[in-house]
């Protein structure tokens, strides 16, 4: 009998925790066989956020540390300033990246830091119940926004491929979509060319991925990931922003 | 040989002979000397230095190099401590050993940026949420903040708890002649089996982590980190007594304010009047047994806490002599700083 699929050997055994239709396994499930394929085992460390991944540490099967709010970047810069030859990475959310956590990722890319960080939008915040992320659209419900994100009172989404991509220090920059398994692909290839920049140490190196949470959507899975794939592209385009 | 340092130069030299590899600072005076002489100091001993973006991210990456196993600092003074507050929880409960310099300045606020002592409380009760302490040692000079330095990483990660050096602008900012210590051999260390070098796979791997979500686990590990704190206690408290055995009156204070005090002993004691020092050295633990053991003592009548605040010590030293004599206060603040005169007359005119 031949094997044509397997669980990548960079998860461990622990159940994830996750809604039905979340897309965080998806994104952990790549970033493991990633991991695997690049040979990284045995020389890693990630960083896991505080929000619906917050337990990531439990699911990766490396050494692994859990950050403070948004402070991901700068404990993956203080492991990979002293540790430059293992292969160091941060998983953060919407909220613990582009709010919270807006100067530690904007710096930890201005300076460089050879580290990639997956970032997964999912445009709410998830884990504290649905409340307004940075990235929510306009027009979207969250609890702290009841009728719709309206940009008078509530300001506008932040697009951080694009803000990222103005920095020097980035060498990759590029975002993907997990709505069907096309993208779901494509978006492999760019965790990929992500880790590859940081084993090469080229510079710092990201990856959003856009997520599907329909708990606090209050979707079913399937409009869940129509939503990623119509309304959040229009806002959040796809693609590679930054190559060096 | 000795050799003439600036405090702040002097505990950043002592940082690197006893084994510091890593610094993440932000800049705030009156410690920025620190993180000045460590930018080239450190890459001249294959160690790391970055300039943080804030406070936030320089105790966060302490954190994450202290977590991958690495002897790793950071100094800042009061309002940056604060903001770093945060972070030394989370490394408090993940149990990373590192040191913390707080060369402290006035407050509440952005407050002055003279000497002051007003950091006590937020330095020896915690600082931040929940239940934890550092070791926090109060020096009185820059050999003490050298030889205090020196062993701190030792003391750090033999407990697995953080260490604070509470100084103050005076310490940092003032000129002595030091003996500055032998490099420490970090080939000797043991590895950390709790690190995440990144090199452990499958079941070995290391979580740093402080989320403990299980209530009965939480409790453990509250109750763990007590334990240490009293075998620290146990182990590590210091203090130092200076002419208390016939003394009727008692003066306490700590750093710089304790070798003011000690002049003013001095001249009490050249004037007939029986006055002692007790100089607590670790803040957390406090000594309470020197406390009260001198509280006992039947020629002595009172004591006389002396700090650079509204007083903030004097509620341990009340704890710990269990309020069995008087104990009085005297305090300057501001960035204002008593002379040894002031003392004198100070207890002079409040034993008329
Ligand atoms: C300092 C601090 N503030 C607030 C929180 C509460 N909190 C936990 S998770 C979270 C938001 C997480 O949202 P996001 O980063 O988008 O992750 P998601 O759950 O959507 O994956 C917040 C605000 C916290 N843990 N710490
Ligand atoms: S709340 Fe949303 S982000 Fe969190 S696990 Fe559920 S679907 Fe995923
Ligand atoms: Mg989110």
């Amino acid at each position: 009998m031949t094997v044509v699929y397997k669980k990548s050997g960079m998860l461990t055994d622990a159940p994830f925790h996750y809604c039905p239709g979340c897309t965080h396994g998806i994104a952990h499930k790549l970033v493991a066989e990633v991991l695997e394929e690049i040979g990284a085992e045995g020389n890693v460390v990630g960083v896991a956020p505080v929000g619906c991944a917050v337990f990531a540490y439990n699911y990766f099967n490396c050494d692994m540390q859990e950050a403070s709010h948004g402070r991901a970047p700068a404990v993956a810069t203080g492991i990979k300033r002293v540790r430059p030859d293992t292969v160091v990475f941060a998983y953060q959310g919407d909220g613990d990246l582009a709010s919270i956590g807006m100067a530690e990722i904007v710096h930890a890319a201005a300076r460089g830091e050879k580290i990639t960080v997956i970032f997964i939008n999912n445009a709410i915040y998830g884990m504290t119940g649905g409340q307004m992320a940075p990235t929510t659209l306009e027009g979207q419900k969250a609890t702290t926004c009841i009728y719709g994100r309206n940009p008078e009172i509530n300001g506008n989404p932040i697009r951080m491929c694009e803000l990222i991509s103005t920095l020097t220090g980035p060498t990759y920059v590029a975002r993907a979509a997990l709505c069907d398994p096309a993208n779901v692909r494509k978006a492999k290839k760019m965790i990929k060319t992500a880790f590859e920049h940081q084993l090469n140490k080229k510079g710092f190196s990201f990856v959003e991925l856009l997520s599907a949470c329909p708990t606090n959507w209050g979707m079913t899975t399937e409009q869940a990931v129509d939503y990623v794939k119509n309304d959040m592209q229009s806002i959040y385009p796809l693609g590679v922003f930054k190559e060096e | 040989m000795k050799q003439l340092m600036k405090g702040n130069e002097a505990i950043a030299e002592a940082a690197v002979r006893g084994g510091c590899r890593a610094f993440f600072g932000y800049p705030i005076t009156p410690q920025n000397e620190i993180p000045e002489y460590l930018s080239w100091r450190l890459y001249e001993v294959g160690g790391c230095f970055v300039q943080a973006e804030s406070e936030v991210a320089a105790i966060n990456m302490v954190y994450g190099a202290a977590g991958a196993g690495a002897r790793a600092m950071t100094s800042s003074s009061s309002p940056g401590i604060s903001l770093k507050q945060e972070g030394i929880s989370y490394i408090c409960c993940s149990r990373l050993p590192c040191v913390i310099v707080n060369m402290v300045r006035g407050g509440p606020g952005l407050g002055g940026i003279q000497p002051a002592q007003s950091d006590y409380f937020q330095a020896t009760k915690g600082g931040g949420h929940g239940d934890y302490h550092m070791i926090v040692y109060g020096p009185n000079s820059v050999q003490e903040c050298v030889d205090i330095m020196y062993d701190a990483f030792d003391v750090s990660e033999k407990y697995r708890v953080p260490v604070m050096i509470l100084g103050d602008g005076m310490l940092g900012q003032i000129m002595e002649p030091v003996e500055l210590p032998e490099f420490k051999d970090l080939s000797k260390l043991p590895r950390k089996a709790w690190a995440t070098y990144g090199d452990n796979k499958g079941k070995d791997r290391q979580i740093i982590n402080s989320l403990l979500i299980e209530p009965d686990v939480l409790e453990r590990h509250n109750h763990l980190l007590f334990d240490t704190y009293k075998e620290i206690a146990d182990n590590e408290t210091m203090c130092e007594e200076y002419l208390c055995s016939d003394a009727e009156i008692v003066l306490t204070a700590y750093g710089t304010v304790a070798r003011i005090a000690k002049s003013a002993v001095d001249i009490l004691r050249s004037r007939g009047i029986k006055v002692g020092l007790l100089r607590p050295i670790t803040l957390y633990p406090f000594p309470e047994k020197a406390f009260i053991k001198v509280a006992e003592q039947d020629c002595v009548k009172e004591f006389v806490c002396i700090e650079l605040s509204m007083g903030q010590m004097i509620e341990d030293v009340k704890i710990s002599t269990q309020m069995k004599k008087p104990v009085k206060f005297y305090g300057r603040v501001g960035g204002n700083v008593m002379t040894p005169e002031d003392i004198v007359k100070f207890v002079t005119e409040e034993d008329k």
